[in-house]
């Protein structure tokens, strides 16, 4: 390690999505926990190759639909029905096929809702202030570059191993990023 | 992958004529693409976008200008009278959201339909829906009369302790547009973060830094970020498409729950649906055919977009031409001497004037587009998409006004004609529009950065570009 500061973990640049794609198999059967690749756009089969889960947005937007509908239907319920019924046009005070559209649409709200915020609450953004946003290299994450990170806190790091394992996968530059 | 037992065949070239037209021309890598979007909003703002944004922030001056009049007078100062209560307030109303589906039909239903194409023009379109929604809220919520109750319309506690009355399909409404305008910013900001990074990480001055930073909320591209997000994103796209579905239906219960004829039909709800795409593409093309040419995005835009965006223009086109004939059928098979008049005084009453360009601009010129011709020539696409939604605008006019004008009593018929507020406020909405699309034309990347790369054979692992090692004939 070069300096005093405490590593964040090591950075190692690669020029295409196979490559990268390729490293990310390795590092995950060598048994990395706290990694990441980081790509400008998302590569196919790349959960895979990470040994990542299926996301979990999926249940915040199921519960967000669940609570927009039962709040739908029963906002027009007891406002129409229950607090201040009104007979208008000989219509009944409260049928499910009047409520049924604003209690559609709250579910697609609510929904929309639970999976923007969803995805958001997972990922832990926003984080405006990362360790690696500091870094210029990796400003190329956006542009046309891949990385694959391997954060030092994990048990299995080990500056000069780790190092060559990366270097072995194909990585033209590696570094190690400070805190 | 394991190794499986696995049989090695050789596939025949496929040849030149079945092969795909790729999605970016000229094998453009990733790092053309950023700094081609990237740069139309770095550059100094060329004058041609000045030339437009005056005159438009000026008809956006006209707008506040007519509804501070209106709210100060009254709605008195609109055309609207008996028994056309409704004009050109609700024609406005229904044309401008009726072409902000084209947006969400790109960014969500192309998307569930895997339309790969749909990454060069989703962003764009999907601006001009929330634009278009903007500028279509103003008109119900000005034609109540007393803006400072539109409060009313939610279920808000108010002072009476009455509530809002949800039987109504125009509270239908209400919560229709509401969602949509809000679920419709929230996809296009989601689909924006990624490029707003792009943005941040390219921005040469400390303001850009700050601003883009701060709303790209920290997106580094990590993979576990990507596969939250691309879900996140399939869920939004899954939920948009039933919602723009609802949302014109919705809009078209306003009319055909009353009873009255030439509102009163079921096929309102598809209809509407269709004429709301075929408005929307229209518009679409009518934007990104100038943009593509002046900000040089033919190896984006390509030849093969615009052509895949006249087939839907086509089919939406005819959909609604089947939409006319059938209402025609059902008048005279209803055998309801209300129903057969109201249609006979559509094609011949005082207002056929609006009738023959409804039914020109809609069915009878986009016909042009079966022809391939036409569909490649860009003068006649950018006439045509202009012409549709002119067509669209007289479809309203003919649906609301034309329906209203001769109600049940023949001593209350009148001739509805618009004021020059009605002229000015109308004129007004597209300053809005235009405003709002210049300034993000000019501010955000027009074009999905981050969509548009993953569509590139590059970036396809398995794709020699891709860096994918060749090996023997393909594995099955």
């Amino acid at each position: 390690m070069n300096g005093t500061a405490p590593g964040y973990g090591i950075v190692a640049e690669f020029t295409t999505a196979a490559s990268v794609l390729h490293a990310a198999e390795k590092v995950r059967d060598a048994g990395f926990r706290k990694w990441d690749v980081f790509t400008p756009f998302p590569v196919h089969g790349m959960d895979r190759a990470m040994g990542l889960k299926n996301s979990r947005v999926g249940w915040f937007a199921f519960i967000g639909g669940v609570v927009g509908y039962t709040t739908g239907m029963l906002m027009i319920w007891y406002m129409n029905t229950f607090d201040y019924p009104i007979v208008i046009g000989g219509k009944p005070m409260f049928s499910p096929f009047s409520a049924f559209p604003p209690s559609y649409e709250l579910t697609i709200l609510f929904g929309a809702f639970g999976s923007l915020f969803g995805m958001l609450f997972l990922n832990r953004l926003p984080r405006l202030h990362h360790p690696l946003l500091k870094n210029k290299r990796f400003s190329l994450v956006t542009h046309d570059r891949f990385f694959v990170v391997i954060e030092c806190s994990d048990p299995k790091y080990s500056e000069t191993e780790t190092r060559k394992l990366l270097e072995e996968l194909g990585s033209r530059h590696i570094e190690v990023v400070e805190e | 992958m394991k190794t499986s037992p696995s049989l090695a065949v050789t596939v025949p070239e496929t040849p030149a004529e079945l092969q795909r037209i790729p999605l970016v021309a000229n094998l453009r890598g990733f790092g053309w693409i950023s700094n081609r979007v990237a740069s139309l909003s770095e550059d100094k703002a060329p004058v041609w976008w000045w030339i437009l944004f005056v005159p438009s922030a000026l008809c956006l001056g006209m707008l506040l200008f007519m509804l501070s009049y209106q709210v100060s007078t009254g709605v008195g100062v609109w055309g609207n009278r008996h028994p056309t209560m409704w004009a050109w307030d609700i024609v406005n109303f229904v044309w401008w959201i009726g072409i902000g589906h084209a947006g969400t039909l790109i960014s969500a239903i192309l998307f569930l339909l895997r339309q790969r194409w749909r990454t060069a023009v989703n962003r764009a379109a999907e601006a001009m829906t929330i634009f278009a929604v903007m500028c279509a809220g103003i008109y119900p919520a000005m034609h109540v009369g007393r803006v400072w109750y539109d409060w009313w319309l939610f279920p808000i506690p108010n002072t009476n302790s009455i509530w809002p009355q949800f039987r109504s399909p125009l509270m239908w409404d209400v919560f229709a547009v509401s969602t949509y305008f809000t679920v419709s910013v929230l996809f296009w900001y989601m689909g924006l973060v990624p490029d707003l990074a792009v943005m941040r990480d390219r921005a040469k001055t400390r303001l850009r830094q700050f601003f883009y930073g701060l709303f790209a909320l920290g997106w580094t591209g990590s993979n576990r970020h990507w596969s939250n997000y691309e879900k996140a994103y399939l869920i939004l796209a899954g939920l948009s498409t039933p919602l723009v579905l609802s949302v014109h239906s919705i809009v078209s219960l306003d009319f055909s729950v009353s009873q009255l004829p030439g509102w009163h039909t079921t096929i309102f709800p598809p209809y509407f649906v269709a004429g709301a795409v075929f408005s929307g593409f229209g518009m679409v093309l009518t934007l990104l055919i100038p943009l593509r040419s002046i900000f040089k995005l033919e190896d984006l835009i390509t030849m093969r977009h615009i052509d895949l965006m006249c087939k839907v223009t086509l089919a939406t086109g005819s959909i609604v031409g089947y939409a006319y004939a059938m209402e025609f059928f059902i008048a005279w098979y209803s055998g309801n001497p209300g129903e057969r008049f109201h249609f006979l005084n559509r094609a011949l009453g005082p207002y056929q004037w609006a009738w023959i360009p409804m039914i020109s601009c809609n069915v009878l010129f986009p016909q042009l587009f079966w022809f391939r011709k036409v569909r490649h020539n860009l003068v006649a696409v950018f006439i045509l998409s202009i012409v549709v939604n002119v067509g669209m605008w007289f479809e309203r006019f003919v649906i609301i006004v034309v329906s209203l004008h001769r109600d049940f009593l023949p001593s209350s018929w009148n001739y509805y004609y618009p004021t020059w507020v009605d002229i000015c406020t109308y004129v007004g909405t597209f300053g809005l529009f235009f405003t709002m699309f210049l300034l993000f034309i000019r501010f955000l990347p027009m074009i999905a950065i981050s969509e548009v790369k993953g569509v590139t054979p590059q970036s396809d692992p398995h794709h020699p570009l891709g860096g994918a090692k060749v090996k023997e004939p393909a594995l099955i």
